[in-house]
């Protein structure tokens, strides 16, 4: 062991520059819409109107922008997922109807549960399924992937036609959770309240796994680099299979909260809420789960923000955000290292 | 001496273009195989087909006796080949402590070994906690050659670990390999870097568009200047 009394001196310490400029934009972007929105218990409305459904697009995305990052597949059949977890939902309605509309606050978040195990559970093995048959022969060829997973949705969408109709099925919230707190003069409608703690639940899971457990550690380091996962001896095409049913699954439980948020079940509410899918992950850089969480939280304050303060501006003020995030950091808030 | 691992006859396609036509390399167990040539003369190619990350077309690839040339690269890479490639593979978001995890495949990381690891290359002991892609360049190359050692492996190919690096890191690079050797292990070597590959070799493979030219002992083709003239196209500056 000479090798080390040979060695030249190391250099200083290099520092690790840890990037929280990102993270500092959400709090900096309530700050500054404060004074503009005038009033607290309005701004205090906004701002958990806008928080849960920046959580609820998180769940929804973060299963994404994973499977793009691992994969390297462009999977616009994502909304696939969450069309079929809002409606399979309806299949742990059915039986728990006396749940829904009980006083007991127990059972209400029960019934609620449970919608999610189903739609979880359904969604996975979904996934499995869209996995096998639709994504593995495009491997590698994002055309393709493009064209085959917009199609799979397509399909999927008439599927749900076929199975609960065209019409739209209203969908009535558990009694408990309906109706608002009202702490002075602002009111949290108590639905948002849950979506925020299960959105950070989730969001504090997902961050444990990926950087606690060995498993979480072979996805980041898949996303950087798979072949190089491969050559130190882990089936990444299992990895893959494994990420893209627990995408699939978190897509499906972001369906069922999405689809008690509107209280309405449509085929089509997947495909409408791809396109902000899509941007809230180039804003927050391809495969970055963090980034991801982040831009979610970001795009809902500013639509919130803007369809208060300027309604015509709402609809476009998403689009807006990435312009202007991706003349700032072109390859999104937290980029991704590949090799 | 029995081979660890040998190829016969191999090609490889990449696309369209042919780049092995038919390899022919023997890897003596317990020594140090060089593999040298010019630029596109086919040595990393004939890494990746060894990996199974590229696969061959055509021939044999035996290790240890038992053929994987059409064995998948994560069951290649359990029977015991541990691979450095050229851009050294190092996950840049993960921490130096998280690269080498990474690649204890057992899961624990034998606290002896990572002490004799660290006595190779003691930066990245300082650098334990830190995100590998704040490292020097010639850091990093260490770090890849300490997560293909950080368990015991029968074949370790290493692509240019040299490369790109200050002559007192090849150096201390060289004082690392040769540590190794000592422990008996068996590297398939690709250098540019001829006094390097002086310095280690215990055999050498020249290759040449995408052929094996010529094998033999390293310390010969190290004192004859004509052959190296005629196979690498060196001067007497390689020398120095």
């Amino acid at each position: 062991m000479t090798a080390a009394a040979d060695a030249p001196p190391t250099a200083a310490l290099p520092k690790v520059r840890v990037d929280y400029l990102p993270m500092l934009l959400v709090p900096l972007l309530m700050l500054v819409a404060l004074p503009l929105v005038g009033s607290v218990s309005t701004w205090v409305t906004l701002t958990v109107a806008a928080l849960a459904m920046g959580m609820m697009i998180f769940l929804m995305a973060s299963g994404l922008t994973l499977v793009f990052g691992l994969m390297d597949v462009l999977n616009f059949g994502h909304g696939v997922f969450i069309s079929f977890g809002a409606y399979v939902s309806l299949i742990a309605l059915g039986p728990l109807a006396g749940w829904v509309e009980s006083d007991n606050l127990l059972l209400n978040i029960g019934v609620l549960l449970a919608c999610i195990l189903v739609a979880m559970l359904v969604t996975g093995g979904l996934g499995y399924a869209f996995e096998r048959i639709v994504i593995r022969p495009v491997y590698g060829q994002h055309l393709k992937q493009i064209l085959i997973t917009m199609g799979g949705m397509i399909v999927a969408e008439q599927m749900i036609h076929v199975i609960w109709g065209a019409s739209p099925i209203p969908l009535r919230l558990p009694e408990g959770l309906r109706g608002a707190i009202v702490i002075g003069d602002a009111a949290m409608e108590k639905y948002r309240v849950i979506a925020v703690v299960l959105g950070l639940t989730v969001f504090g899971i997902m961050h444990l796994v990926l950087n606690r457990t060995k498993i979480g550690l072979l996805i980041r380091a898949g996303v950087e680099n798979a072949e190089m996962v491969e050559a130190l001896g882990y089936r990444i095409r299992r990895l893959f299979v494994g990420v893209f049913v627990a995408g699939s699954a978190l897509a499906g439980l972001g369906g069922v909260l999405w689809a008690f948020y509107r209280q309405t079940l449509t085929a089509g509410m997947g495909m409408e809420v791809n396109v902000l899918i899509f941007i809230v992950i180039i804003i927050g850089g391809l495969g970055s789960v963090g980034g991801c969480f982040i831009g979610a939280l970001l795009v809902a304050l500013v639509a919130n923000y803007t369809g208060f303060l300027a309604p015509k501006l709402a609809l476009g003020s998403s689009i807006l955000l990435m312009v202007v995030i991706l003349l700032w950091r072109p390859q999104g808030l937290y980029p991704v290292a590949k090799r | 001496m029995t081979d660890m691992l040998k190829l016969q006859g191999v090609h490889t396609h990449i696309g369209q273009y042919h780049i092995l036509h038919g390899v022919d390399l023997a890897v003596p167990r317990g020594q140090l195989t060089m593999l040298l040539g010019r630029n596109g003369a086919g040595k990393t190619t004939t890494l990746r087909t060894i990996m199974g990350l590229w696969q061959a077309s055509q021939g044999s690839v035996t290790f240890d006796g038992r053929d994987i040339t059409k064995t998948p690269t994560p069951e290649i890479a359990q029977a015991g080949i541990a691979y450095v490639p050229e851009n050294m593979g190092i996950f840049a978001d993960l921490t130096v402590r998280e690269n080498m995890i990474l690649a204890a495949r057992g899961g624990e990381i034998d606290a002896a070994r990572l002490k004799w690891i660290f006595g190779l290359f003691p930066a990245l002991e300082k650098f334990w906690s830190l995100a590998a892609g704040v490292l020097s360049g010639g850091q990093k190359q260490m770090l890849a050659i300490a997560r293909a050692i950080v368990e015991p492996r029968e074949l370790l190919l290493i692509d240019e670990p040299t490369k790109g690096l200050a002559p007192a890191i090849i150096m201390n690079m060289v004082q690392a390999f040769r540590e190794l050797k000592s422990t008996g292990a068996t590297i398939l070597l690709v250098e540019q870097n001829f006094l390097a590959a002086k310095l280690l070799g215990d055999h050498v493979a020249v290759m040449d568009d995408g052929r094996v030219v010529h094998t033999g002992a390293m310390a010969e083709l190290a004192e004859d200047t004509t052959l190296q003239q005629k196979l690498l196209g060196l001067s007497m500056d390689a020398h120095q």
